[in-house]
């Protein structure tokens, strides 16, 4: 090593610093005291609305869907239309163990659910992954589709359209029952493991593997010309999303104690689609948002008047399409700056 | 005999069934072709088509001939209205946000109709001169399935003609080859959009009500068979029409032959012949790489 390169070193640290967009990318990744919110809400929510701990549970595992579509289409960019794919394997996984009596254990269970679902999606990336645009969102929508009539010709095993009703969960840890009527446990057993997630995406995003992720998305061109293994890197990440999509549909079995066709369908991979770009993709709170928005929406006003929620729905997806492209956190930013702009110019 | 005749009526059933799909498909390749428009509400457009040329018979008791040409013009009418006013701001856009939008006004067509018509199905009644059988020569066959392979026959020979003979023709071609070559040439890619926007959901919505025979009409049609149209128009190739006739047929006659021999889960075999066509030739099998 040269002499003079020694002190160079600290000199463009301090440069960094200096620099207003390198300090924002320097701290994106701290914590802030906002992202206690959520959790502090789930556990008020427990004790404020116990009656509505069913909803909270299916929020929540809709929450940890939404999140693993995020890594794959708001960090990595894969625009999919299939993602039911790999919640429907998860929760297969989870029904067919505990249907037939083969294995009832819950978190053990999610692990071999994960294990399935990433498998699926480590082996139907490495193949689609290579095309791009409409092609990839027909392949994807082809790939669920197939596992749906997959599912609906193995009906011996699977029951086919009727699913697998009361699967029968071993309690949590030996200890905490899952009981229909009182959803304490799911309730709880569901937090623990979307906080688990959340945590491992979030350090995920901010990892290298995460920003490289990110320069796919915006550049596609340039990360080939700066030597990174684009394609490695995509189907890495579209096996850690599928994993999590897997996690969740293995969360929805439990929880519901049953499976059926339902989970591998195009409306569920749509709804989640609508859901994460509601909330804001690529954004990691854009799934909370956009979940307890849509579910809080649906769950009063499907019942009471569903034609006037698929019409309002309708026109949302429209409005936010043409006018909020980023969703509800983009608007949320946006509105931010500028208040801050005229608290500052006044 | 009979194995002839066997086969002669599944392979017109399967025509028949292919032909609606190529009527209700051909606008979608033409219109992504051009502007590569995710235009997921295409038979949401199909739907309303089918819905105005089904009531105009059953409840104002026009022929089916106005009724045709009504939810032709009411329908292409629409779309350029939604063309200028939606579809127009999201060209440049992802197709994320272009998917976003068009499921929404899947949502919105299927609500509206639900409003206004009703959950229920809606039957086609057919003209007496259409319903019956038709002598064949060597067997007797429903009037209405020749008479539809007849129209797709025409249609697609009328647009194939219409695409290399009229001016405006090789101007579509030649936008789908190269848009900015064509645009630095002088062709007005807007107003051709535009022209073939309105032309093609005017077609989708003929499909629609030529098809709502067995395909059924209710407010779940926009969804039901999207798949189905997006896949005629992936394999067959983004702006070629002998590509989704072709396709259209092969999926109509699949489809026809694993419903009747294999009832349960018979679909299986196109989702994956389909995802092996998408993986040998990614642009489809008609569709030339983009530019």
């Amino acid at each position: 090593m040269s002499p003079q390169a020694v002190p160079a070193a600290p000199a463009t640290t301090v440069g960094l610093t200096d620099n207003p967009a390198a300090r924002i990318l320097i701290g994106r990744h701290r914590l802030r005291w906002w992202e206690a919110l959520p959790w502090l809400l789930a556990g008020a929510f427990y004790f404020a609305f116990h009656d509505y701990l069913g909803f909270g549970t299916s929020l929540m595992v809709t929450i940890l869907f939404a999140l693993s579509l995020d890594l794959a289409l708001g960090y990595a960019g894969i625009v999919t239309l299939g993602h039911a794919a790999f919640f429907g394997t998860g929760a297969y996984t989870v029904g067919l163990l505990a249907f037939h009596n083969i294995w009832t254990e819950p978190i053990t269970s999610l692990m071999l659910a994960a294990l399935a679902a990433a498998t699926v999606g480590f082996v139907s990336g490495l193949v689609l992954l290579r095309t791009q645009g409409l092609t990839l969102l027909m392949l994807t929508l082809c790939t669920m589709a197939l596992l749906q009539e997959g599912a609906n010709i193995a009906h011996d095993y699977t029951g086919g359209f009727d699913g697998l009703p009361s699967l029968d969960i071993a309690p949590v840890f030996g200890v905490f029952d899952f009981n229909p009527l009182y959803p304490d446990t799911q309730y709880l057993y569901t937090l623990a493991i979307l906080f688990a997630c959340f945590v491992f995406v979030r350090t995920l995003v901010y990892s290298p593997f995460g920003q490289s992720l990110t320069g796919i998305r915006e550049n596609l061109l340039r990360m080939h010309a700066i030597g990174a293994p684009v394609r490695r890197r995509l189907v890495a990440c579209y096996t850690i999303s599928a994993s999590l999509a897997g996690i969740a549909g293995g969360l929805w079995a439990q929880t519901n104690a049953y499976v059926n066709l339902s989970a591998l369908d195009l409306d569920r991979a749509a709804t989640v689609l609508i859901i994460l770009i509601l909330g804001g993709y690529g954004r990691l709170y854009g799934a909370f948002l956009g979940a307890v928005a849509y579910m809080a929406l649906e769950h009063f006003l499907a019942r009471i008047y569903p034609t006037g929620w698929q019409l309002g729905l309708g026109l949302l997806l429209v409005v936010v399409a043409l006018y909020a492209q980023n969703g509800i956190l983009g608007l949320g930013e946006v509105l931010w700056r500028r208040y801050r702009a005229r608290r500052a110019t006044s | 005999m009979d194995a002839a005749i066997d086969f002669a009526s599944i392979l017109l059933g399967g025509l028949a069934a292919g032909t609606v799909l190529f009527i209700v498909s051909v606008g979608l390749s033409v219109t992504m072709g051009l502007m590569g428009f995710v235009n997921l509400a295409h038979g949401a457009f199909a739907m309303f088509g089918g819905y105005i040329i089904v009531l105009a018979m059953n409840r104002a008791h026009f022929g089916f001939p106005v009724a045709l040409a009504l939810g032709f013009l009411g329908t292409a009418a629409l779309s350029v209205i939604l063309e200028q006013s939606l579809y127009r701001r999201l060209y440049r856009a992802g197709e994320l946000d272009q998917v976003l939008l068009t499921i929404g006004l899947i949502f919105i067509f299927m609500a509206t109709l639900t409003i206004l018509v009703g959950p229920q199905s809606q039957p086609l009644q057919l003209p007496p001169e259409l319903g019956g059988q038709i002598n064949l020569g060597f067997m007797q066959y429903r009037t209405y399935s020749i008479f539809l392979i007849g129209v797709g026959l025409l249609i697609v020979v009328a647009i194939w003609l219409a695409f290399e003979r009229t001016r405006i023709g090789a101007q579509i071609r030649a936008t789908v080859d190269n848009r900015r070559m064509a645009e630095s040439l002088g062709i007005n890619v807007d107003r051709l959009f535009t022209i073939t926007f309105a032309f093609g959901s005017g077609m989708a919505a003929l499909g629609g009500g030529l098809g709502a025979e067995f395909l059924g009409l209710d407010p779940q049609y926009a969804l039901k068979y999207l798949v189905y149209f997006l896949i005629a128009v992936s394999v067959g190739g983004l702006g070629s029409v002998v590509g989704v006739y072709y396709a259209s047929l092969l999926l109509g006659m699949l489809d026809f032959v694993l419903k009747l021999y294999l009832p349960k889960g018979g679909t299986i075999f196109i989702y994956v012949l389909t995802i092996l066509v998408l993986l040998w030739r990614p642009q489809g099998l008609f569709g030339r790489k983009s530019a």
